[in-house]
């Protein structure tokens, strides 16, 4: 079977343009598979995207949705993919219930099919009491839920959701990542482009990173998380007992593993001001929570607190794409 | 198939919203060319500002303006609209049918809404002019000269609208709509007009001006008037000019 998703070698550069939009893009996403596509603004993301789901028309290269290559036939595409904008972009001459009814009439969906349809994703989407809203009179959320039912309604195979949680308070938030990991169950491939890296390495199987058109990485969050270099850390809170500061500072950074120490502030708790100190270890913290202990207790150093912090996926795109303002 | 299933279903949405939009349709296609016909057909002709036969000349002028007017107002405004802020035609661009064929669909719509528009201005102008002296055998004639006249009005509507960034949207008005309702030879004869041979030629310009000589021609025949082939062969030809021209605007407009 085909995948859902294959990109090979994509260039897009639009007219007027002196770079390309996307420059040499390949990936896949499997069937069934939730795919974070992430990278800062500007990335060739949105770009990507627009190809895939046939709105913006590839310069070079190749892009399959289902097997069938986007650039040859469209239509048979539009069929496949289906898309979440993140700009509403509802029919506001229709009510919510009628937005599901006319999609999935364009699309060919039987007449008792979609009114069946249209009842259920309003139901699964929390919108049942909102079926004869006008669109204008929805909140932000309901607009997006009621965007994602009729993505749904025409059963596509690839879903594309642009930044789906932007602009959502946290419940609405939840509940969209719930109904994205409802879709995993039911065996719809997800392609999920986020700034949100929280977001994606909750909801995606894998990601890729894109930046400048180009694929920097794709792997799981969690292999792309333990693949980065020194970003673990252990944060330590001394009361010193006289050792002066550039000591401790030594002492920690000469224990095996540490890569780098730094200072992060002070406690101030009554008595006498106690140092917090940052770690940064090339391993797992917590395997050297031991020895960082027995240094500090060897010099007569008291530990207050202590406590690990493990990279995360915001920390691999940092690192990746750079600090740079796009 | 089911691209022209598709195709039907996105004719199907433009009909429903418009049948539950129906009073305002209404008053945004008929108040403007009922207001034109009041004023120069009954009150001027009963002040005696014009002559008896003026409103003769008007009726058969004011229908073709309606039929490609409205025809090319109901394609670009909404155009302008859909591709700007509401972003609303998405969903269409979306639906498994050839874009051009999206495009078509909007033609085709808007040309039934002129069609319907220019069809309802008959019995008001027959109820508000009274004695009106038409040849009954030039009526498939000019009924021929509505529907190309529509079909011309949505296509250049489609290109007008595909073409026009919408913050120029104010412009459209006064650049575009205005002198479209005075070159087009609806408010009078464009034989007679050997005197003012260079607004003669101005309004071979526009193809409102074969609509209304090809209907008036075929329904007044004693008035002077263009060749019906002409007429024809122009509006023919306006179709497939602003038809391929606007299906080009707008696949630029819809795909980056």
């Amino acid at each position: 079977m085909a995948p859902a998703v294959e990109v090979s070698d994509l260039v897009k550069r639009y007219p007027k343009s002196r770079s390309n939009a996307v420059d040499g893009l390949s990936f896949r996403v499997h069937r069934g598979e939730i795919f974070g596509l992430l990278g800062p603004n500007g990335a060739g993301k949105t770009t990507t995207v627009g190809i895939l789901t046939t709105r913006v028309v590839l310069t070079d290269g190749d892009a399959k949705v289902g097997g069938v290559s986007v650039a040859s036939d469209p239509v048979a595409a539009r069929h496949k993919v289906a898309v979440v904008p993140q700009r509403v972009n509802l029919d506001r001459s229709l009510n919510a219930r009628q937005n599901l009814l006319f999609h999935a009439t364009y699309h060919g969906i039987a007449r008792a099919q979609r009114h069946r349809l249209a009842d259920e994703l309003l139901d699964r989407m929390g919108l049942s009491d909102k079926a004869k809203a006008r669109v204008d009179d929805l909140s932000g959320g309901q607009s997006q839920r009621l965007m994602i039912a009729r993505a749904l309604i025409h059963r596509p195979e690839v879903l594309f959701l642009d930044e789906p949680s932007t602009g959502l308070d946290p419940q609405a938030r939840l509940f969209v990542h719930d109904r994205v990991n409802d879709l995993r169950s039911e065996g719809v491939t997800v392609v999920l482009t986020t700034h949100d890296m929280d977001e994606a390495e909750k909801l995606s199987d894998r990601v890729g990173v894109v930046d400048h058109g180009k694929l920097l990485t794709l792997d799981t969050p969690e292999a792309l998380i333990r693949s980065l270099p020194g970003s673990g850390t252990i944060d330590v809170t001394v009361r010193p007992n006289g050792v002066d500061s550039d000591r401790l500072l030594d002492l920690l950074s000469s224990v095996a593993g540490v890569e780098r120490v730094e200072r992060i502030g002070t406690d101030r708790g009554g008595g006498e001001p106690e140092p917090r100190l940052r770690l940064y270890v090339a391993e797992e913290p917590s395997a050297l929570l031991g020895p960082v202990a027995a240094t500090l207790h060897e010099h007569d150093v008291a530990v207050s607190d202590l406590s690990l912090g493990s990279p995360t996926l915001e920390d691999v795109f940092i690192e990746i794409t750079g600090r740079e303002l796009r | 198939m089911s691209s022209m299933r598709a195709f039907v279903a996105v004719l199907g949405r433009d009909v429903f919203v418009t049948g539950r939009e129906l009073p305002s349709f209404l008053a945004q296609v008929l108040v403007q060319p009922v207001a034109l016909l009041f004023i120069f057909g009954k009150v001027l002709g009963q002040l005696g500002y014009t002559q008896p036969g003026y409103a003769q000349i008007l009726l058969p002028g004011m229908i073709a303006l309606n039929a490609f007017l409205v025809s090319l107002q109901n394609t670009s405004f909404p155009l302008v609209l859909d591709f700007s802020y509401s972003r609303e035609i998405e969903d269409r661009l979306l639906a498994p049918l050839p874009i051009s064929w999206v495009a078509a669909e909007k033609m085709l719509f808007g040309a039934l809404r002129g069609l319907f528009a220019a069809l309802l201005m008959i019995p008001i102008g027959f109820a508000m002019l009274g004695d009106i002296d038409w040849k009954l055998s030039g009526l498939p004639f000019a009924v021929l000269c509505m529907v190309l006249g529509s079909f011309a009005g949505a296509t250049v509507g489609l290109t007008v609208g595909a073409a026009v960034p919408p913050r120029r949207i104010n412009i459209m008005f006064a650049v575009i709509l205005a002198p479209l309702i005075f070159t087009g030879a609806s408010q009078f004869p464009w034989a007679q007009l050997d005197q003012l041979r260079w607004f003669q030629v101005l309004c071979l310009f526009n193809p409102l001006t074969y609509v209304s000589e090809g209907m008036r021609g075929a329904l007044l025949p004693s008035v002077p008037h263009m060749a019906p082939w002409v007429c024809v062969v122009a509006l023919v030809a306006a179709c497939g000019i602003f038809g391929v021209l606007g299906i080009k605007f707008f696949l630029r407009r819809a795909l980056d």
